[in-house]
């Protein structure tokens, strides 16, 4: 057993390990500062109290009913008092998303267990015509996972059962509630993994991510939630459940309904059980941390990595210096090499380490000896590769640090990728803290984030629709929050 | 009077592998798992490599008591900054119980023929937290020790070394030549950079048994089993103090 006095360093190295319990001993050295300043960034984010929606943005509430007395004694008859929440602070967090940029005015929060409580809450607000929010484990970056006016939140949180693995097939059958980092867990004690990865897993459920079709770290070798979700059982909106939760890979049977559930976010059905292929562990995991001096560079890396690396190539995400220096300088991680505008982290998993080793080494040669690549790093034991992947996993909260963060969820063509940063930069010019860019390389999705210091419509005007023509003159996609009124308004 | 350093480095499974007992219970599973160097000798060889830096050392031997694969264990080292490597092939129901004891006679008889100042190791390692192999290689050389050690500085002729102790920091001066080992807040391990792991193959890396250092490393130890620790039972709730004095009147606890 690793010594608890290793489980520090690992700390020390700059990854928070949520899972451990850890006693700290108050008299360590500087070097443990980082626990405190994830304190502090969790103090900072609350501090801010963001706007509420209906105020900041011209947004109407629908002809919905209003809550009433007879509906909390329908919701405690059902689910009994202690799971029927009407207290500001036990709403708060439900109200408001984790950037703290949007807040709802929600009154009512449920928390169902069963698929059967869930269907009979969407019946009776069918009737009632009571408005609903589902959510998840409310981690969202674009505003859609809280209410926008008086919605009744009902939270899966409490619907966290793993229902079956099936050890041959690989097949996993959960209820949406699961957290994704809990069900990587306990498939990894059984040699499988999740075929998602994304950097909020320690609070993000999977109801949550069929949802929104998340896509993740992972989608460039696993594909996305279409293609390894098998199964979806979802509650309509007038209460009947629809079982289509199918267990077999292949199943042409009727209408291929589940992938209407995956990505349309609740406003088809409310997601209560999924079924997921799951890949086996794979026995070798490999990380390389890049740097290069411009954007031609980290294309070509690409290229050559898909050339070289092949099918153990598992993830490959791209960092601008930007996004790195927020989480160098706001949350104090280390960079492991130096300084240059680009950075790529490139993953390559397989079934045999002597093979990715040889691969990986031939492809590292390769690309420093012609000069594509400058400098990297290839970590040399997990704590390494937990220290790297913060670098990219923690941007989000970095930026959060600057004040205010302009959230865009991006698809352009991969060569547009810094041209577009450059654009929004010269866009805003002055007004504003930083523009950044990372993202999934593999799958052509860039985050593009613009912070200032506190919230400015000013900002707002330059970026917006100046980034969504951008976007569409190159014939992308960008993701909105998912109320369809505040897309109108803006 | 620039030193010469003789690091060691042992291949552990990861520290993030979640360990399974074999299912025969001669041991742990280790094929197929991820392996890397214990994080105490990383530490280890990052002081070594900051010394060279500051000149206090002028030449670092890696050395690696294990199977083929210590070689890459060896690697990492030389891809840190150490300058050569030595693997000592220990393979087999040798390997398996291959003892600090062993590994002591090992890196002293070494320290003698690589004409070392300084030997450095890890405190313990994460496999089995022996914390033994510094202090007996001290007394095989009859050398003085300078155990936990969480800071390094050059004094005169000898080193002065701060040392965690149970009740906080022992500061003591030692003479060398001397054997140090690593604690957690000695240093953070610097990460190799691509340019150093591509030069560190072709540094040398020379291969030795233990016949060849006159070290005896048949089995001391026979492991009679390896077993899971006992699963955790659920708690119980009572409603009030009496239940409770029930309760452990009837486990034979009061």
């Amino acid at each position: 057993m690793p010594s608890f006095e290793y489980k520090l360093s690992v700390l020390k190295s700059g990854h928070c390990v949520n899972k451990e319990r850890i006693n700290l001993d108050m008299n360590l050295q500087p070097g443990l500062r980082l626990l405190s300043n994830i304190c502090r960034i969790r103090g900072f984010a609350s501090q801010v109290q963001a706007p509420l929606t209906s105020e900041r943005y011209k947004v109407t509430r629908g002809n919905f009913a209003a809550l009433n007395d007879k509906d909390l004694g329908y919701f405690e008859s059902l689910l009994g008092k202690t799971r029927v929440l009407t207290e500001e602070s036990d709403l708060e967090g439900h109200n408001t998303d984790w950037l703290h940029m949007v807040r709802g005015a929600s009154k009512l929060l449920l928390k169902p267990k069963t698929t059967e409580e869930v269907s009979a809450i969407l019946k009776y607000c069918n009737e009632r015509k009571l408005a609903v929010c589902p959510q998840g484990g409310n981690t969202g970056l674009v505003g859609g996972s809280v209410p926008v006016f008086d919605e009744i939140v009902v939270c899966t949180s409490l619907m966290n059962n793993i229902i079956s693995l099936d050890e041959w097939s690989g097949v996993m059958v959960c209820q949406a509630g699961c957290v994704l980092e809990a069900l990587n867990d306990y498939l990894m004690e059984r040699n499988f993994i999740m075929p998602l990865d994304l950097g909020a897993k320690g609070s993000c459920q999977i109801g949550g991510n069929v949802s929104t079709n998340a896509g993740g770290l992972r989608l460039l070798r696993y594909g996305s939630l279409h293609a390894t979700v098998l199964g979806v059982e979802a509650v309509i909106p007038n209460g009947t459940v629809m079982d289509c939760l199918s267990l077999m890979k292949k199943d042409n049977t009727g209408y291929d309904l589940k992938h209407l559930f995956i990505g349309s976010e609740g406003t088809l059905g409310f997601v209560t059980k999924v079924a997921i292929q799951c890949p086996v562990k794979p026995k070798s995991v490999k990380l390389a941390f890049l740097g290069m001096d411009n954007f031609q560079s980290v294309l070509e890396t690409f290229k050559r990595a898909k050339q070289d690396l092949g099918e153990i190539l598992s993830s490959c995400e791209y960092i601008d210096r930007a996004s790195i220096t927020s989480v160098t300088d706001n949350l104090n991680v280390k960079n492991p090499i130096g300084d240059f505008p680009f950075y790529m982290l490139i993953e390559a998993s397989g079934s045999n380490e002597t093979h990715d080793e040889e691969k990986l080494n031939t492809f590292l040669e390769k690309i420093m000896s012609n000069g594509t690549v400058t400098d990297g790093t290839v970590a040399s034991d997990s704590s390494q590769m937990l220290a790297i992947w913060a670098l990219r996993e923690r941007i989000a909260e970095g930026l959060l640090y600057d004040g205010y963060v302009y959230k865009y969820d991006i698809s352009v063509p991969l060569t547009t990728f810094d041209d577009f940063v450059q654009d929004v930069w010269k866009q805003v010019g002055d007004d504003v803290v930083r523009v950044c860019g990372y993202g999934h390389l593999g799958d052509s999705n860039i985050h593009l984030n613009i912070t200032s210091k506190t919230y400015d419509p000013k900002v707002t005007s330059k970026l917006e629709p100046f980034v969504y023509e951008w976007t569409s003159k190159k014939k992308g996609w960008r993701s909105r929050p998912s109320n369809a009124q505040l897309e109108e308004n803006v | 009077m620039a030193l010469r350093a003789l690091v060691g480095v042992k291949r552990v499974v990861d520290y993030a592998v979640r360990v399974r007992v074999k299912p025969d219970k001669t041991g742990v599973v280790t094929d197929g798992v991820k392996h890397s160097m214990n994080p105490f000798d990383e530490i280890a060889v990052e002081e070594a490599v900051r010394l060279k830096e500051k000149k206090i050392v002028s030449e670092i031997v890696a050395v690696s008591c294990g199977p083929t694969q210590s070689q890459e264990t060896l690697r990492t080292a030389l891809a840190m900054g150490v300058d050569k490597a030595v693997h000592v092939e220990v393979t087999g129901p040798e390997y398996n119980n291959l003892q600090p004891i062993h590994v002591a006679k090992i890196l002293a008889k070494l320290a003698t023929e690589q004409k070392a100042d300084l030997v450095i190791v890890g405190k313990q390692a994460i496999d089995d937290d022996c914390n033994q192999t510094a202090q007996m290689t001290a007394a095989f050389l009859d050398w003085p020790q300078a155990v936990f050690a969480s800071k390094i500085e050059k004094e005169g002729d000898g080193l002065t070394v701060t040392r965690e102790i149970d009740g906080g920091l022992e500061t003591i001066k030692v003479k060398l030549p001397a054997v140090i080992s690593a604690d957690l807040r000695l240093n953070e391990p610097r990460y190799a950079t691509l340019p150093n792991i591509m030069k560190a193959k072709k540094k040398p890396l020379e291969k030795k048994t233990p016949k060849d250092l006159g070290v005896d490393v048949s089995p001391r130890i026979e492991v009679v089993s390896v077993e899971d620790p006992p699963t955790r039972e659920a708690g119980a709730k009572v409603e009030d103090v009496d239940q409770l004095i029930e309760k452990l009147k009837k486990l034979g606890r009061i």
